[in-house]
């Protein structure tokens, strides 16, 4: 009950946020956020027992679709993200007045329901079906509240949309294309395909396309630097911070195990190109000026390596993936909510225009900081188990390729640094005179992040332990 | 118990400054600071105490699993034994006894309490440095202690120029800190364990292969060259000296930047199995250690002298473990932590003194007005320069001894670099200290010996940097060199090969001493001539010419960097973005839609509402469909 509880709740908020009105509005989704997150977190003990709930409705009989939900340690964690972030994602935006407020936060509620599908979801269809669900409250909170100019902006926002919906048209094929062999859509039905060789080698760029656009893997990430920017941020916080897990998610999830010669066939080339993307990312983002693109830069990089791990085949590699998708998501929310407390009062994201802000608002600073530093990954935060394990990962797949890998701390730190000292160091600029030491509000905002930074950092180990009975089952299929 | 507080204090203290140190007055959280620090130095003392009198044994516990992959379970532990007991005693004793000055040296700056939280949080991780019983609790402490220095290199964050030394500083270190991690995943794929213990335990039991140990060796020291200021990755740490100088003190001659020499030492069960990269530290150590000492001949910089002194200092140590002299090395770092912080905190002294002005140009007649800051900076110098019978020259001589027989070019080499170094110092305590002073009337009017707090640790320093070298009494004096012998269980496996003692003659090793301190000397009586008697001045700003100006210039290293690597990173980063991101990449991407557009465009011409047209096309196609079927 409470895992439906859990993916119910969200769509619940979503409605009675709508009807109870744009003063109310905040305050009822978070409120049903937080109601979500506290089932989530009442499944704590269940998790990797027999007693960790599952459904299987049949819901069409012909083609065969169940609802079927359940949640291995796995899916579990991921719910954990999502249910733990849209609370601090709902509390960033409380500093800003939103327009048709309603309308705003029962989006964002639909689109946490929408993602807790994605991670629950063992039948392909309905997986399928909350994966597109997924994109239309990010299309339109993209749309509508974002920030600059608004025909750009609209454009941008089509951009994204009919990119990642493309990309996942090739899956609905692919799903289409399993199901004649497989007769359902239940994941243990795909696992046990045995499909030949040449067909896995070329159904697994078919999925590879819809994750690799949604993750993004160079060369599929075009749309996501100009959307990230353009997005409100609490939109680009969902994107990054959760949305874009899907798809690494989804790799573990439904491509691994499914097509799992076809995976191996065509590692070589995937990996190459998440390391391409692991220093093209930390390159670019080095003479980025917008805030908001640097961190999108940042986080190709972060989200390559990530891939690389996944790609690995390896029990470190996916360990590792999975600590450093909940890390990213963590510490990508409190850098764009930095880059977002930095324009509410000064009106722009360009580094070239700010500066001094620390001797305004030393806490502001402080909190920053510790951002920045766990996402160059520093030890005792959360950012260096995953970045250790999953470079670990690279190097007994190819010590070459570690090390060009590990090129990310070097450059890492070159633009997080950069980025820090030329909006936060030095002298007051004319935006920058004025402002305002964070509120009451932004520090209950960054508390939770900041305190999920240190604990996973110093101590990760429940995270590891929730995921390898899953990782050893994603292991045990791929060898099968 | 004790040893959780020994850890935990100065985090507590971090703690402690940084929520409420702002509300407290300047000198409860100088306190404070100062107090965290010596509860840990107490700590240490007992620790170090017991196992001077052997009743301590050596502690290896670990207190939770960190990360666990596989069969690979890396452990929050530590270990302490007489090599990290010695680096304990380093580490907060003089880090208490520069808390304290910090307490005189930092009172009017606004950032009081800030200084304090950051300098308990780099004790913290400095004491995990040194206390991992694994590399990779080593590796936390490692970095950060580079973040720290981040933060206090930049502690005045308004200036710009301080921000640009922190960030190239963490940026370098950063270099070094990759070949530090491979090094790591080298051990661990290996050995599947990156405890000191078992791979020790493993490698004595089934060796190693003698490829993988280079391999693993050299990225080791790839990360000490980053963290200990060694070429080609030294540039950062002259430019560290923006800090304040308490912190160039501590941090970037004491402590910090002999993490590097701790963590070979550490590893030095690795180290003695690889000749080669032996004689690769030991080359770049030399080479060091002259190239350094050469850029401070000409600096004018009370702290830029110190800096490369210290580069050059490090440089020495590196080569005294090339070439297996460990013990040498690590007591090279005690004494050398001894003056090196005591001409640091007399060059703040002076600073303070002057309201900031640093060029030994704008000096002189010093000793009249400060005399403490005068005699403790004199006894250090002495001991740099390796006069007997202050601290240096022990530590110094052995070293040069161990190279004299080992390798004669290397002792040449390190020679003429200590040569360097007793006249460079000579060179700044006599600009600084005697003759008249050069500064302004308005200064002359302020100048005034620093307060008690301030010279009180200058005091103890220097008495310490004088008697130090009672640790390391040679047979030669009838000693037995005491720290060799504290020392011995740690270095067990490896010194064999490096006992400069046995290896010459009491008359070499007397000969060879008698002429190093007939060198310093001379070196000392030239700048004399030159400073004193001569009464010559360095040149003006932009006075220089030849090879004076290519080397008060640093032989452009740092431009030829800039040239190198960092435009061309620039580049790469502008063209990566503006060319191919935005019109190749996204090109493709554009094209494809456009080409669906275009598409989309002429089918709609089909699409022209004649349905005599539409009915033909049914017809072909049913057509089509009955061919097909019938054919197969």
């Amino acid at each position: 009950m409470l895992l439906l509880l859990t993916l119910l709740l969200p769509l619940a908020g979503a409605l009675l946020t709508l009807a109870l009105g744009q003063n109310n509005a905040r305050y009822v989704s978070l409120g049903f956020s937080l109601a979500a997150l506290g089932t989530g977190l009442a499944l704590i003990p269940l998790v990797n027992t027999a007693g960790m709930p599952a459904y299987d409705l049949p819901w069409i009989s012909n083609p065969n679709i169940h609802f079927s939900i359940a949640a291995d340690g796995l899916s579990y964690l991921m719910v954990l993200l999502t249910i733990a972030l849209v609370p601090v994602i709902i509390l960033s935006t409380f500093g800003r007045q939103m327009d048709n407020a309603r309308s705003f936060y029962a989006l964002i509620l639909f689109m946490e329901f929408a993602l807790i599908g994605v991670f629950v979801a063992t039948d392909g269809f309905l997986y399928y079906i909350f994966w597109e669900l997924a994109l239309i409250p990010i299309y339109f909170i993209s749309l509508f509240w974002g920030d600059g100019e608004r025909q750009n902006r609209s454009k941008v926002v089509l951009k994204f949309f009919i990119y990642t919906l493309a990309g996942s048209l090739f899956m609905l094929l692919g799903f289409i294309y399993l199901y004649q062999f497989s007769g359902s859509f239940k994941l243990e039905d795909l696992y046990a395909l045995n499909l030949p060789a040449d067909v896995q080698r070329i159904l697994f760029w078919a999925f590879f396309l819809a994750f690799a656009i949604k993750i993004p893997i160079v060369p599929f990430h075009t749309w996501q630097a100009e959307t990230y920017k353009e997005a409100p941020t609490a939109g680009s916080m969902l994107l990054s911070g959760i949305m874009l897990k899907m798809g690494l998610y989804s790799l573990l999830r439904w491509l691994l195990p499914v097509l799992p010669i076809g995976t191996i066939a065509n590692t070589p080339i995937v990996i190459a190109l998440c390391i391409i993307g692991v220093v093209y990312g930390s390159i670019i983002a080095i003479r980025q000026d917008n805030i908001k693109r640097l961190i999108a830069y940042s986080s190709l990089a972060h989200v390559g390596l990530i891939a690389a791990g996944i790609f690995t085949l390896s029990e470190v590699g996916f360990s590792g993936a999975i600590v450093q998708m909940l890390a990213h998501g963590v510490n990508v929310i409190a850098l764009f909510f930095c880059g977002e407390i930095i324009y509410r009062r000064t009106q722009t994201y360009d580094i070239n225009k700010l500066g001094g802000i620390r001797s305004q608002a030393p806490r502001f600073a402080s909190f920053f900081m510790i951002a920045l530093f766990a996402s160059v990954a520093l030890p005792l935060t959360n950012g260096f188990i995953g970045e250790f394990m999953l470079l670990y990962s690279v190097y007994e797949y190819n010590t070459l390729l570690s090390i060009v890998a590990g090129s990310t701390i070097i450059l890492g730190a070159v633009y997080s640094l950069r980025m820090f000292q030329r909006t936060m160091l030095g002298g007051a600029t004319d935006v920058t005179e004025d402002f305002k030491e964070i509120t009451i509000g932004e520090v209950a905002a960054f508390v939770p992040l900041v305190a999920a930074i240190i604990v996973f950092g110093v101590y990760p180990k429940p995270i590891i332990d929730i995921a390898q009975p899953a990782v050893k089952a994603i292991l045990e299929a791929i060898a099968r | 118990m004790s040893l959780y507080l020994l850890i935990l204090l100065p985090l507590l203290g971090f703690l402690i400054n940084t929520f409420v140190g702002k509300r407290l007055p300047k000198n409860v959280s100088g306190a404070i600071g100062s107090a965290a620090i010596l509860g840990s130095f107490i700590i240490s003392t007992i620790l170090f105490i017991g196992f001077v009198n052997g009743s301590q044994a050596v502690i290896d516990v670990n207190f939770f699993d960190w990360i666990t992959f596989g069969d690979v379970k890396i452990s929050f532990g530590v270990l302490i034994d007489q090599l990290s007991a010695t680096w304990l005693m380093v580490v907060t004793g003089i880090g208490f006894l520069i808390h304290l000055y910090s307490i005189g040296y930092m009172h009017d700056d606004e950032g009081f309490s800030r200084f304090f939280s950051y300098l308990n949080l780099f004790v913290f991780f400095m004491l995990l440095l040194v206390l991992g019983n694994n590399f990779v609790i080593t590796f936390i402490g490692w970095e950060g202690v580079g973040l720290c220095s981040y933060l206090l290199i930049g502690f005045w964050y308004k200036n710009q120029a301080y921000n640009d030394a922190a960030k190239k500083a963490f940026i370098m270190n950063r270099i070094g800190d990759l070949g530090f991690l491979i090094g790591m995943f080298l051990i661990l794929f290996n050995f599947k364990t990156l405890h000191f213990g078992s791979l020790q335990a493993l490698i004595a039991e089934n060796g190693i292969d003698h490829g993988l140990v280079v391999a693993i060796t050299l990225c080791l020291f790839i990360g000490a060259m980053g963290k200990s200021a060694q070429l080609p990755l030294y540039t950062w740490l002259p430019d560290a000296m923006a800090g304040p100088t308490p912190v160039s003190a501590l941090i970037h001659a004491a402590t910090m930047v002999t993490a590097g020499i701790y963590m070979i030492a550490r590893a030095n069960f690795l180290f003695v199995l690889a000749p080669e990269t032996m004689n690769v530290i030991a080359g770049v150590g030399a080479a060091t250690a002259l190239f350094a000492a050469t850029i401070g001949l000409l600096q004018n910089d009370i702290k830029k002298v110190l800096a490369y002194s210290t580069v050059s200092q490090l440089g020495l140590m590196f080569m005294a473990l090339g070439l297996g002299l460990f013990t040498s090395g690590v007591f090279h770092v005690v004494t050398h932590a001894f003056f090196k912080a005591c001409l640091f905190l007399g060059s703040g002294s002076v600073i303070h003194a002057l309201h900031g002005e640093q060029d030994i140009r704008n000096m002189g007649g010093l000793k009249k007005w400060m005399p403490i800051t005068f005699w403790t900076f004199l006894i250090s110098s002495l001991a740099i320069s390796g006069i007997p019978p202050f601290s240096g020259f022990f530590s110094k001589d052995e070293i040069l001894a161990g190279a004299f027989e080992h390798n004669k070019v290397l002792w040449v080499v390190s020679t003429v670099a200590s040569l360097m170094t007793a006249f460079y110092m000579f060179r700044l305590v006599f600009l600084t200290f005697f003759r008249d002073f050069r500064g302004t009337e308005e200064q002359k009017h302020h100048l005034h010996e620093s307060p008690f707090i301030i010279t009180l640790p200058l005091i103890v320093l220097a008495l310490l940097a004088a008697v130090g070298g009672l640790m390391g009494i040679p047979e030669v004096f009838g000693g037995h060199h005491w720290l060799k012998g504290f020392l011995a269980p740690v270095f067990s496996g490896g010194e064999g090969h490096g006992a400069a003692e046995h290896g010459l003659s009491h008359g070499a090793e007397i000969g060879l001493m008698c002429g190093a301190v007939a060198g310093a000397i001379g070196s000392i009586l030239a700048a004399y001539f030159m400073y004193v008697k001569g009464g010559q001045l360095p040149v003006k700003e932009g006075e220089e010419s030849g090879l004076g100006k290519v080397i008060y210039n640093k032989y452009y290293i740092d431009e030829i960097y800039n040239t190198v690597v960092v435009k061309p990173l620039m580049v790469m980063s502008t063209l990566a973005y503006e060319v191919f991101d935005l019109v190749i990449v996204d090109g493709l991407v554009r094209g494809l839609s456009k080409a669906s557009l275009v598409a989309g465009r002429q089918m709609r011409l089909i699409q022209n509402g004649n349905i005599g047209f539409y009915l033909l096309l049914m017809v072909i196609g049913a057509c089509l469909i009955f061919g097909v079927s019938i054919l197969r």
